[in-house]
């Protein structure tokens, strides 16, 4: 029997894969799956007081997210904070790379390792420090009063939606830096020379052969950043006062202060589906357009 | 004809510490094809770089056609290069690479299509406009760079050791190939190779490159029978070198003391007056005789053969003689390692065979 099983396990390459997974696919599946199956199963709940749930289906709870104004316009707000973010990131961290990528000839893993120096403290620290950095008593107001040139500290720094846009930025910058990187690194610089030996100054040159070529690492980018920022509620929580909240601070507090479940769950999910509905957009379209990149 | 087509004047290219190209002047005339030889590192590459506009000399200066292009951009220049990798754009087909530097020369429509459809039936690539280049051949490749390159009609071609990703075969056919397309379409060729027997087979003149500066250039024949120094000689083909001194000189001829072998009447191609002074000779493997008796030539010596190495259509000969430390001979078909009983032979030299070197 054994040496049957033995035998078996020899041959099958998928039982060799399982095993090896297993580890990881009871983690999963306890820790993502099992939660994941609740939330959902929740959504279509109804809270009828503070300790009571109705556990009859309903899709209402969906109903009731589209007919408050506020959260759909958080939601809507969610979605464009973490583009902005995700575009300021790809416009400061694409020239970096670029730089990395075609002019640094010694040591480019040393570059890499010091432009993610900032990452090596958590998250939280990191957005505390912001505070002190940009609050009205912060670094830039209080530099700024003490040269003259402010009479009263600049309000639209801290605890709006330009603080949570700053913080994100600098807080995911370094997930943007090693897919851009890569990808840019991997172009043979013959490439460039080749178009502007055929006739393109150094900006068409870009705009035909570095972008297009560059794409993959783009659209990695984008993904690393969007879809974690997008459901991001530290930063808002603690930067971005009444102005910067997100859809998930309100997620939060239907979990919590409010005790909707329901409703906090159906928000999750559909929070969950814009996610992957942008995701698939993003994706399809990059493979449209580098399906001939290889 | 333009006999001063391309003018390059003092041409020097630091890389720090490194002079890659270092005070080079000479003159490609109007629709030659002329070769850049030498080994890795001499600054072959960097000559045709800063002729293409990639790199911009540390001093010196560019004329093509009588206009200075010293200080123009690539993308300013009537030059157009096939790279060493072919560098194809991998995320646009054949038909567009071709077309790619055509966007900005101001051409209709109709024109780019039969410029395109041209350039392809030129080097053989009709059918392939819809490939891209992982679906293409080495050969081919190399092809779509040569029409790339081509299609923009530039009045200098710079090919960047081209052949040499390819295989032998291949290789011997696209040399002859590349050689009746410079011909027949009359543009000006500069070829970057390290590869002696390309060079001499393809080009009309060939600088002999090392340590960034240039140290002959002649045409091929010139340059194998003809050899100015020790470098170029041991680097076109084998030779023996023969240590000697001059005696005296006697109108074209120079009598010479060869070391172990005695004095010769050979040619003074060096003209060279000088009594009494240190000189190399030269003598190619292919003019000496190998026999199995003696000859009665000028030079014959006994000697033993150390090493026989066979490649097809001749037999090589390391040979050691009491006068001569190694010899390298050949014989091409009337014998082999088989021929000679206890590997004793009999090389005979004819001093007419003998050039003279600089020893710099």
């Amino acid at each position: 029997m054994l040496q049957t099983w033995k035998a078996f396990y020899a041959r099958s390459d998928p039982a060799k894969a399982y095993s090896l997974l297993s580890p990881a696919l009871i983690l999963v599946t306890l820790a993502m799956l099992v939660p994941l199956g609740l939330m959902l199963s929740f959504s279509f709940f109804t809270q009828i007081s503070f300790t009571e749930i109705d556990y009859s289906f309903t899709i209402q709870r969906y109903i009731d997210f589209f007919q408050k104004n506020l959260l759909v316009s958080l939601l809507i707000k969610s979605v464009k904070i973490s583009f902005i973010v995700t575009f300021v990131t790809l416009l400061t961290a694409y020239p970096v790379c670029y730089y990395i990528a075609f002019y640094v000839k010694k040591n480019k893993m040393l570059w890499l390792v010091l432009l993610t120096l900032p990452f090596w403290t958590s998250y939280l620290l990191r957005v505390f420090s912001w505070k002190i950095i940009l609050g009205t008593k912060g670094v830039i107001n209080s530099s700024l009063i003490n040269a003259g040139l402010l009479n009263e500290p600049l309000t639209f720094l801290m605890y709006s939606e330009t603080a949570v846009i700053i913080t994100l930025t600098h807080a995911w910058a370094a997930f943007a830096l090693l897919p851009l990187y890569v990808s840019l690194d991997k172009i043979d610089f013959s490439l460039i020379e080749a178009a502007r030996d055929l006739g393109l100054s150094r900006f068409e040159t870009f705009w035909k052969i570095t972008l297009p070529l560059s794409l993959p690492g783009i659209i990695g980018a984008i993904l690393i950043i969007f879809i974690p920022t997008v459901g991001d509620y530290v930063t808002p929580a603690l930067l971005g006062g009444t102005d910067g909240r997100m859809l998930s601070n309100m997620i939060q507090a239907y979990f919590g202060k409010v005790n909707n479940l329901p409703l906090g769950a159906a928000s999750a999910t559909i929070m969950l589906i814009t996610v992957a509905i942008v995701t698939i957009v993003v994706s399809y379209t990059t493979k449209k357009l580098t399906q001939r990149i290889s | 004809m333009n006999n001063s087509f391309i003018q390059i004047n003092g041409i020097s290219k630091h890389f720090g510490n490194v002079k890659a190209v270092d005070d080079v002047s000479f003159e490609i005339k109007e629709g030659e094809f002329f070769s850049l030889l030498g080994p890795s590192g001499c600054g072959k590459t960097t000559l045709l770089r800063l002729l293409a506009g990639f790199e911009y000399p540390t001093s010196g200066s560019l004329l093509l056609d009588g206009s200075d292009i010293t200080a123009l951009p690539p993308d300013k220049r009537p030059t157009n290069m096939v790279f060493q990798n072919y560098a194809i754009f991998p995320h646009i087909n054949v038909e567009k690479n071709v077309q790619f530097g055509l966007r900005k020369l101001g051409l209709t429509n109709d024109e780019i299509i039969k410029r395109v459809k041209d350039v392809l039936s030129l080097v053989k690539l009709e059918g392939y406009e819809e490939r891209y280049s992982s679906q293409l051949s080495g050969g081919q490749r190399q092809r779509v760079a040569l029409a790339r390159a081509l299609v923009r009609q530039p009045k200098v071609l710079l090919l960047d050791e081209p052949l040499g990703a390819l295989d032998k075969k291949l290789r011997d056919e696209m040399q002859l190939e590349l050689r009746t397309l410079q011909k027949e379409i009359g543009i000006t060729f500069v070829f970057v190779t390290h590869d002696q027997q390309e060079a001499i087979s393809m080009s009309d003149r060939v600088a002999v490159m090392s340590e960034g500066k240039i140290q002959q250039m002649s045409s091929p024949n010139e340059l194998y029978k003809n050899p100015q120094n020790i470098f170029v000689s041991d680097f076109i083909g084998e030779t023996n070198f023969l240590k000697a001194n001059t005696e005296l000189k006697d109108g074209e001829y120079i009598n010479v003391n060869i070391e172990n072998l005695g004095s010769f009447k050979i040619k003074n191609n060096l003209n060279i007056s000088e009594n009494a002074s240190e000189v190399i000779c030269s003598v190619r493997p292919e003019t000496m005789m190998i026999d199995t008796e003696k000859s009665d030539w000028d030079i014959c010596l006994e000697g033993k053969i150390k090493q026989t190495s066979y490649l097809g259509e001749m037999t090589k000969f390391y040979v050691e003689t009491k006068e001569i430390e190694k010899i390298i001979t050949v014989s091409s078909q009337y014998f082999d390692n088989q021929s000679f009983q206890d590997g004793k032979c009999f090389i005979s030299i004819n001093p007419n065979d003998i050039s003279l070197l600089n020893k710099k």
